[in-house]
């Protein structure tokens, strides 16, 4: 009864379906839009993917990019490094401080083994983008069906 | 004299990051950036985080006493990918800050640097001036 097709291949109840995860998928997106925001770690990362791999992009304005160290074991991703606070001369007073600063560690699990030795990170204008492609042993396999 | 209390900035923006105040041209999110201002003998220097922001996309003004930063960001999402997680968002950054009359107009700095402006405003030589008490 459900199954009844509704104008071609899709049911109203999938399209239903479809819609609230779709819904889902954007309100967690943007924790801020709820307003159930999590603390998130530093730095703040956005995970793009598709079949081939993962983008990571994160805002890091200020860092020395030799300092930032970033490693892959398996699946796993651990970007670390520090950001250092400003030098002040003796006598010089702050009269606003917001900027952040110290050391962070951040671990990512991705979601399939990658190829760690074509790993690229770049860093251009404070935003540093790791493209992490997928390993090949780990890619889908499509299987032919012979006709018998 | 406590001359260097005198020297004041004052925000007009929100502290909080946050979409600013709704009368803008450009249809886009905008953010306060986060900033530290400290000041030295000579002069006051601001420095803002502005990831995705260089020269080219980055405007300065100083009109009357209001000393406004707008910086445009394009996002350049990967292509081919889609967003699988996101924990940040890409916009404008947009921040005003009241100068004191103090600060030399004519010789202001500001360079940019891996997403980090840092603006020199040093202060005019008239407010450095002491002046002396004699015994009478």
């Amino acid at each position: 009864m459900l199954g009844r097709t509704f104008w071609g291949q899709t049911t109203p109840w999938s399209e239903m379906e479809r819609l609230r995860r779709e819904m889902n998928r954007l309100f967690s997106t943007f924790p801020e839009m709820t307003g159930s925001r999590v603390a998130p770690g530093y730095p703040a990362m956005n995970v793009w993917t598709n079949e081939d791999g993962v983008v990571i992009t994160a805002e890091l304005p200020g860092i020395d990019p030799e300092k930032l160290d970033i490693a892959v074991v398996e699946n796993t991703l651990t970007l670390s490094g520090e950001r250092t606070p400003l030098e002040l001369a003796e006598g010089d007073v702050y009269h606003r401080r917001e900027r952040g600063y110290g050391k962070f560690t951040r671990s990512f699990q991705l979601p399939f083994n990658v190829e760690a030795n074509n790993v690229q990170a770049v860093y251009e204008k404070g935003v540093l983008r790791i493209t992490l492609p997928r390993a090949e042993a780990d890619k889908p396999r499509k299987i032919v069906v012979k006709a018998a | 004299m406590a001359n260097e209390k005198e020297l004041n900035i004052q925000e007009t923006g929100k502290q909080e990051i946050a979409e600013t105040r709704a009368e803008r041209t450009r249809s886009r999110l905008a953010f306060v950036p986060r900033t530290d201002i400290y000041e030295t003998n000579e002069a006051i220097v601001l420095v803002t985080d502005m990831p995705g922001v260089d020269q080219s996309t980055l405007d300065i003004t100083l009109e009357n006493d209001v000393l406004t930063i707008n910086g445009y960001v394009e996002a350049a999402y990967p292509e081919g990918y889609g967003l699988a997680y996101g924990e940040y968002r890409v916009g404008d950054y947009e921040r005003s800050f009241t100068l004191s009359n103090k600060v030399d107009r004519n010789k202001i700095e500001a360079t940019v640097k891996d997403g980090v402006l840092r603006l020199y405003l040093p202060k005019a030589e008239s407010s450095m001036r002491k002046i002396a008490v004699t015994a009478g």
